[in-house]
């Protein structure tokens, strides 16, 4: 049964969590970390993303079926990315004549 | 699943001239919340993949044209796209209450906490057009008006710029229509709420119209790195 929620205090810990996060990203792009700045801001989005869903939608507390409908989503969502990049980055490999 | 209806507190009924919580299809009201949480995040899947599609485009044109796009990135105001972040995760924080709220039975609260999501959303969007102005002004909307100042763009060709741009408002805009649509669905839900039509039995509608709200919040928690952030704003 899906009946356990989390708490009020929960609640606000995660919202603390993500306001923390939110500061925290704006503040680092003004350090010059190079490469990194971009690998930094995506993953502190992944955080935040994975405390919105996990507590603010209850996946943490959800059931296999729908933690499985979310999963999907993601496979699907990888599917379109890499393959739409696979195609635009290897064109450059094989030279072709042009028309 | 098979826990005894009469024993649950949520099939009691709270108020006896409320059509029943129960719809003939189900067995049992937890078979129904988990049907229509289902539902919600089948749809949710869905609309993943349709924000999916601009952001492979966007990923694609951003490693093709990076200065362009970092040149765009750096014409757009930190400071209120952080405050429009911060905007956002406060309604989410009100969203879970509500939720929290509607299951508690509290109608009042309810009421309180769907309407400060409903201006926080109403904040963000005033904050999200303002910037639209401002781009305006500055003459930075692709096809309408962009005669963009020289130093705007930092050496970068202009049409890589205003690809950027147009990146910008699709994103932006598709964000702001679902944000305008969950306004939509927060008010009926604050106006059924406050008619007393919610009641405990009925706390999924909440919840399922909560996890419409927090998905698009997470969208805007990718929008802002990618759209803000672009390889830092150090000098």
């Amino acid at each position: 049964m899906s009946e356990k929620k989390p708490s009020v205090g929960t609640y606000t810990m995660v919202f603390v969590a993500l306001l923390i996060l939110a500061a925290l990203t704006t503040g680092i792009a003004y350090i010059n970390l190079g490469e990194l700045n971009t690998v930094v801001a995506l993953a502190i989005a992944a955080l935040k993303m994975c405390l919105v869903g996990l507590f603010f939608m209850h996946l943490w507390y959800s059931r296999g079926l729908i933690r499985i409908v979310v999963l999907a989503g993601f496979f699907w969502l990888a599917l379109m990315v890499s393959f739409v990049l696979a195609d635009v980055f290897s064109r450059s490999w094989i030279k072709l004549p042009s028309p | 699943m098979s826990e005894s209806a009469a024993g649950s507190p949520l099939v009691t009924p709270s108020a006896r001239h409320l059509r029943p919580a129960l719809h003939h299809q189900f067995e049992e009201l937890e078979q129904q919340y988990d049907a229509s949480s289902f539902g919600m995040w089948v749809f949710l899947a869905t609309e993943m993949l349709f924000f999916g599609g601009v952001f492979t485009g966007y990923i694609m044109y951003r490693s093709l044209y990076y200065s362009g796009f970092a040149a765009g990135s750096h014409g757009l105001e930190v400071d209120l796209g952080a405050a429009m972040t911060f905007v956002l995760l406060a309604s989410s924080f009100t969203m879970a209450m509500a939720v929290h709220a509607a299951r508690a039975g509290k109608r009042v609260m309810l009421v309180g906490l769907l309407s400060s999501t409903i201006i926080l959303g109403i904040a963000f969007l005033a904050m999200k057009f303002t910037e639209y102005f401002h781009k305006w002004h500055e003459q930075l909307v692709p096809g309408l008006n962009f005669h963009p100042a020289v130093e705007s763009l930092r050496g970068a060709p202009e049409h890589t710029v205003e690809l950027f741009m147009c990146f910008y408002f699709f994103m932006t805009g598709l964000h702001a229509l679902h944000m305008i649509i969950g306004i939509g669905l927060l008010s009926v839900m604050a106006i059924l709420a406050w008619r007393g039509k919610i009641s405990r039995e009925h706390y999924n509608r909440v919840e399922v119209s909560g996890l419409y709200w927090h998905f698009v919040d997470i969208i805007w928690i990718y929008l802002f790195p990618l759209l803000y952030l672009i390889g830092g704003r150090y000098k």
